[in-house]
């Protein structure tokens, strides 16, 4: 795939479709993988790497791509082209200035991950049949793909690409028994005092780096309030632990119907706080609430937050816990 | 030096803690280590190192300074230091040891500050020799021995073994409170494990990371290349590396409104956010190019420049392991060694 995808940058460089290319960039190691934009052959032949460690979700990066002069051209899994349509029907991407190309996803791995399995020491992998291989400092190891996936494609909703201009491979299927909620309702099923001792738990190793707020592509304000010294409630450092809780809550709240639930805000803590699951269970309310709805499906539809029919739960529905 | 069976290493936490707290590097509720004070039954972690570093001890990411509280027209200035109690961190590794060095340098000269002057002194740090080092490692770019590191008092586990040497007078007071537990050991019992461990740290990719060149003498050069904007260009402006890095001390000091008063506090500060040196006048820094050379620079330039060419590195590599967008202070220096070399 990586073959192709050199090959089609390079013809869409040469004939002038685009001036530049976003993609991932090769690191150190095998899986230190960056975002990158790529603007000339040579560019793409020093670094240009499309594989399984590729998981950052480049669909962000277009907000500031975009308004750049001329096209570029943009290598988008199928989740992450989720948050670019939602990103367009929020009017944050120009979607004449790029060019989507959609490439296939058999679900990623990171180097986290791998250490989180037991391995050290890494020092290269590569991937045979169903399993990985990895050189480490300390002899080969050997993981099944599937044990080398990271949490949130074991729950991939959709390997399907919701929009592009130009497809690379074979387009895949959505995933409909895909589990995602499984942990929501373990959740739900916990008493009150169980649910908050267990989000205290969870919210107390928050060390305030805002890599969930940076990299999350619902979270596209010019300046968050949290950051602004003249809001009167920026908040480098919180008074006490709950208000630094409040800050993950008021964020889900933010996003809640405009997050596609790709992931990225679990992918890069710092301090593995499980942070999807509070937008998931938005997600598996409002699918309760107002009918099935995937933010970033579409452009155009009336988002359930942001719309109004006679169907509407009442209000009140806060006061029963949930329960219509 | 001295000795204990490994089996015995609870009774060992257990005699430390009947004298004084001591904080451990556990395993948390997601599988990562951290610093937690003990508890009977607490394991040590096999975790090569904690996410955040030990820094917190003497440097925590918050705390107050001083209260205001108004009494009609006079102002009652209250000292927010609470007593410090003596404490023992155990199982430091030789990176974090060396980064007490470093931000000694920064908040230990004149005018020295006293919370951290504080903490310091009521603080003995038990370092524990590495024997498994990541990929990530590049301690001995900075001269750290992972297998003899520093701290009040080094510990190695080999074998069933574990041993202790005292380094200063803090590290010898809490071993001969323990001798009751301790065996005599001879240094040659770890000379096989400390030969093992160099030879991986030699084998490491960073072995050969060279920092030549980093220095003030090219402090234009360096800050003048044209690689900043690509170098930065996918940086996220979180704090993450700044935040997990155990030789990173800016901060900053703001007064929190109480309704009848002021709470004055400080807080780390990132100089990878935006409002990071903000003042008056607006911001020196109004781009994340100019923040994130920023980090770097501090690290590789000015740093050394101002004390005698210590680098404010010690190689942990958890911003290698961390950085959302794997961009780190490894890449930039290979990216700008061009420039100096």
């Amino acid at each position: 795939m990586q073959e192709l995808m050199l090959a089609k940058a390079k013809e869409l460089l040469q004939n002038g479709t685009v001036n530049r290319v976003l993609g991932w960039q090769a690191g150190e190691f095998v899986y230190d993988i960056t975002p990158a934009v790529f603007e000339s052959e040579q560019d793409l032949d020093a670094g240009f790497v499309y594989n399984e460690f590729c998981g950052n979700n480049l669909s962000k990066y277009l907000i500031k791509e975009s308004r750049k002069e001329g096209k570029v051209l943009a290598f988008l899994k199928p989740c992450d082209t989720y948050s670019f349509n939602q990103l367009i029907k929020e009017h944050r991407i120009i979607r004449e200035n790029v060019y989507v190309i959609g490439v296939p996803c058999e679900g990623k791995t990171d180097g986290e991950t791998l250490k989180s399995k037991g391995v050290k020491g890494i020092l290269g992998a590569k991937s045979e049949g169903d399993e990985l291989i990895i050189d480490t400092l300390y002899g080969e190891q050997r993981l099944s793909k599937r044990d080398a996936l990271t949490a949130r494609c074991l729950t991939c909703k959709s390997k399907k690409h919701v929009v592009y201009d130009e497809l690379l491979g074979e387009e895949g299927e959505e995933v409909p028994e895909n589990h995602r909620f499984e942990e929501v309702e373990k959740l739900e099923a916990m008493t009150p005092d169980e649910r908050f001792a267990f989000w205290r738990g969870e919210l107390s190793r928050c060390i305030r780096c805002n890599a969930c707020r940076n990299v999350c592509p619902a979270c596209s304000c010019e300046k968050c309030v949290f950051d602004n010294p003249a809001s009167g409630i920026s908040q480098k450092a919180a008074a006490d632990s709950f208000e630094e809780n409040m800050f993950h809550i008021i964020r889900a709240f933010h996003v809640a119907g405009r997050c596609t639930d790709c992931g990225e805000c679990s992918r890069v803590c710092p301090q593995n706080i499980p942070l999807h699951l509070l937008n998931r269970k938005f997600i598996k309310d409002i699918d309760a609430f107002y009918g099935e709805y995937q933010a970033g499906e579409d452009t155009e539809s009336r988002a359930p937050l942001t719309n109004f029919t006679y169907d509407d739960v009442e209000p009140s529905i806060v006061y029963k816990g949930g329960k219509k | 030096m001295k000795k204990l069976p490994v089996s015995k290493i609870q009774e060992l936490f257990a005699a430390i803690r009947a004298q004084q707290t001591l904080y451990i590097p556990t395993d948390d509720a997601s599988g990562q280590a951290r610093y937690l004070p003990w508890q009977e039954g607490m394991e040590l972690t096999h975790a090569l190192n904690t996410v955040r570093s030990a820094k917190d001890f003497f440097f925590p990411q918050t705390e107050n300074l001083v209260e205001f509280k108004l009494k009609g027209k006079e102002i009652e200035i209250i000292d927010s230091r609470t007593e410090q109690d003596d404490f023992v961190i155990f199982g430091v590794r030789a990176c974090d040891a060396r980064s007490f060095t470093i931000l000694d340098k920064v908040f230990l000269i004149d005018p020295i500050d006293t919370y951290y002057k504080n903490r310091r002194e009521h603080g003995t740090v038990v370092t524990l020799a590495c024997t498994q080092p990541e990929e990530t490692c590049f301690c001995t770019t900075f001269g750290i021995d992972p297998a003899d590191p520093e701290g009040d008092a080094a510990c190695w586990i080999a074998g069933d073994s574990l041993y202790l040497k005292a380094r200063t007078e803090k590290g010898e007071k809490l071993l001969s409170a323990l001798d009751n537990l301790l065996a005599d050991a001879d240094e040659g019992e770890i000379a096989a494990q400390q030969k093992a461990t160099r030879d991986i740290a030699q084998k490491l990719p960073f072995a050969k990371l060279n920092l030549a060149g980093f220095n003030g003498e090219n402090l234009n050069k360096l800050f003048d290349s044209k690689k900043w904007p690509e170098l930065s260009e996918a940086c996220l402006g979180c704090g993450t590396c700044t935040f997990v890095c155990p030789t990173c001390q800016c901060y900053d000091i703001r007064d929190f409104d109480t309704g009848h008063g002021v709470k004055r506090f400080r807080c780390w500060d990132s100089c990878m956010y935006s409002d990071f040196t903000l003042m008056a006048h607006g911001n020196s820094r109004n781009s994340q190019v100019e923040r994130f050379r920023q980090r770097f620079m501090h690290k590789l330039v000015y740093f050394p420049a101002n004390n005698e060419g210590e680098y404010g590195c010690v190689g942990c590599g958890r911003c290698l392991a961390k950085c959302p967008i794997s961009m780190n202070i490894v890449k930039v220096a290979k990216a700008l060694e061009g420039e100096v070399q």
